[in-house]
C-alpha cells in the first residue's frame, strides 16, 4: 500500500511539470495569464507523512519547473513556502477535524476544500510574484498578477481536482 | 549541547525550510547578474529534449502560415538583390563577409515574464555561441544567453535586462532599447536628446554601435513620445514590427569582427 502511494505521488510530480511546461506555461491569457496547476501536488499530498521529505520534495517540484521556464529558482522559492505552510494552513481551515486518525481531504467538506487550495495559491502566487517583480515600487502591478493569475489557477485546479478527486472512501 | 541538540530537532523542518529557501534566493540572486544564469536554462540536454518532441509534434499546425512568410521574404529579397545596381562590387568571397547567418526554429517561446527567454532548436553543433544577435524576418527577437549541444536559450528584447543599442532611421540618433515589463508589443526607447525632432511613425532600427546586431535591423516604429524626468531626453514607445507572441523562423546572425572590435574598445578605454 506504501509504495502505492510512492508510485501515485511519483507520476502526479512527472505528469504535474509536463502538463504545466507543455500547457499552461503556453497558455498566455489575455497575454500574461499563465495558470499555475502544479500546486495541485501540494493539494494531493497525503497529508500525515513526512514532513522533511515533503519540503524536499516540494523544492524539487518547483526547481524542476524553474528550469523548463528560465525563471531562476522562483518556482522553487514559492513552492517550499507554501509546503512549509501547508500545515499551518490546514489546521486553520479543518481544525479539529485534523486530529482525527480517520481525517482524509475527500472527507472534508466543499467550503473547506476550496479555502485550503485558494489559501494554497494566493501564498504561492504572492511569493513568485513578489520574487519576480522584486520591488516595492511596483506593488501595484504585483497585486493586479496576483489576483487575476490566483482567480485563474483557483479555477483550473478546482475543475482537475473534481476531474481526478480522491476516491472517498 | 544537548539544548542545542534539542533545539535542531525541534525545528528541524524550519531550519530545512530556511535552508531551502536561501538556496532558492541563492541561485535567483546569482542568476540576476549577466551570463551567470547558466544553470537555470530551458536549453540543457533532459527540458531541450522534451521542448524538441513537443514542438516536432506541434510545428505542423501552422505549417501553411509559416511558409507563406517565408514565401514573401524570399519575394522580398529577390526584390533587392534584382535590382541591384552594381553587381560586380558583390563580394562572394565567404572570407570577407563581416556577418554569418543561421537558420533556427523557435521551441519555446514566453512573453509573459519579466524576464522572458526563448529557446531554439540550434546549439553548439550548429556553432552558435553566446552573444550571437537573433532576428526573424521582421525584427530583431534578442541575444544568445546560454548554449548548450543542440539548443540555445535567447534573451528576448522583452526582458527587463536587455540594453540594445538602437536609431532613428533618418536621423541616424542613437539611444538604448530596454523593455518596462508592461506589454509584449511595445519596447522603450531612451536616451535620445531632447533637441532630436520625432514623428510618430518612425521607424526604429538597430544601431552601428552595437558589436552583435549590423546596422538598420528593423525593431519598430514609434508609438508615442515623452520627455523623461529630468526633461533632457525623450522617452519613446516603440511598437514591434514583430508579433513576440508568434515566432517560428528565425536567423542567428553572427559578426564575425566581433572579437576584433571589443579588442579595439578594450584597449581604448584601458589607454584613459
Amino acid at each position: 500500500m506504501i509504495s502505492n502511494s510512492y508510485f501515485i505521488n511519483v507520476i502526479r510530480f512527472a505528469l504535474l511539470v509536463l502538463v504545466q511546461v507543455l500547457v499552461f506555461n503556453r497558455l498566455n491569457f489575455f497575454g500574461f495569464i499563465n495558470p499555475m496547476v502544479y500546486i495541485l501536488f501540494l493539494y494531493w499530498y497525503p497529508i500525515k507523512q513526512n514532513r522533511a521529505a515533503f519540503i524536499g520534495l516540494s523544492f524539487l517540484l518547483g526547481l524542476s519547473i524553474d528550469f523548463f521556464s528560465d525563471t531562476m529558482a522562483i518556482n522553487a522559492a514559492s513552492t517550499v513556502t507554501i509546503a512549509y505552510l501547508r500545515p499551518a494552513i490546514m489546521r486553520f481551515v479543518f481544525g479539529v477535524n485534523l486530529e482525527f486518525q480517520s481525517f482524509k481531504l475527500g472527507n472534508a467538506t466543499y467550503v473547506q476544500q476550496f479555502t485550503f487550495l485558494a489559501l494554497l495559491i494566493v501564498v504561492h502566487h504572492f511569493v513568485f510574484f513578489a520574487l519576480e517583480i522584486f520591488s516595492f515600487a511596483n506593488m501595484l502591478l504585483i497585486l493586479k498578477k496576483v489576483l487575476s493569475i490566483s482567480l485563474a489557477s483557483l479555477l483550473l485546479c478546482l475543475l482537475f481536482s473534481s476531474l481526478f478527486s480522491v476516491r472517498k472512501e | 549541547m544537548q539544548q542545542i541538540i534539542n533545539f535542531i530537532l525541534r525545528y528541524k523542518n524550519f531550519l530545512l525550510y530556511i535552508f531551502l529557501m536561501m538556496v532558492a534566493i541563492g541561485f535567483t540572486i546569482q542568476s540576476h547578474s549577466y551570463h551567470q544564469s547558466t544553470f537555470f536554462n530551458s536549453s540543457s540536454w533532459i527540458t531541450g529534449n522534451i521542448y524538441e518532441t513537443s514542438f516536432d509534434i506541434t510545428s505542423y499546425f501552422d505549417l501553411r502560415k509559416e511558409n507563406n512568410k517565408l514565401v514573401n521574404e524570399n519575394q522580398r529579397l529577390r526584390l533587392l538583390l534584382f535590382n541591384k545596381k552594381d553587381t560586380l562590387a558583390t563580394e562572394l568571397d565567404s572570407t570577407k563577409m563581416s556577418y554569418t547567418i543561421s537558420s533556427g526554429q523557435v521551441i519555446k517561446n514566453s512573453y509573459a515574464n519579466q524576464r522572458n527567454y526563448i529557446t531554439i532548436n540550434k546549439g553548439e553543433k550548429d556553432s552558435i555561441k553566446p552573444d550571437m544577435g537573433v532576428i526573424t524576418s521582421d525584427g530583431i527577437l534578442g541575444i544568445v544567453e546560454n548554449v548548450s549541444g543542440n539548443n540555445a536559450t535567447v534573451q528576448s528584447i522583452l526582458n527587463d535586462r536587455s540594453n540594445i543599442n538602437a536609431k532613428l532611421k533618418n536621423t541616424n540618433h542613437f539611444g538604448s532599447l530596454v523593455w518596462n515589463a508592461e506589454t509584449y508589443n511595445t519596447v522603450q526607447l531612451i536616451d535620445i536628446p531632447r533637441l532630436v525632432p520625432l514623428v510618430v511613425g518612425d521607424t526604429i532600427v538597430t544601431g552601428a554601435m552595437s558589436s552583435i546586431f549590423p546596422e538598420n535591423i528593423p525593431i519598430g516604429t514609434i508609438k508615442q513620445f515623452d520627455l523623461d524626468k529630468a526633461k533632457s531626453f525623450w522617452r519613446i514607445e516603440v511598437s514591434l514590427f514583430n508579433d513576440m507572441t508568434n515566432i517560428k523562423n528565425v536567423y542567428i546572425v553572427y559578426n564575425t569582427n566581433r572579437e576584433e572590435v571589443l579588442e579595439l574598445q578594450e584597449k581604448t578605454d584601458s589607454n584613459d
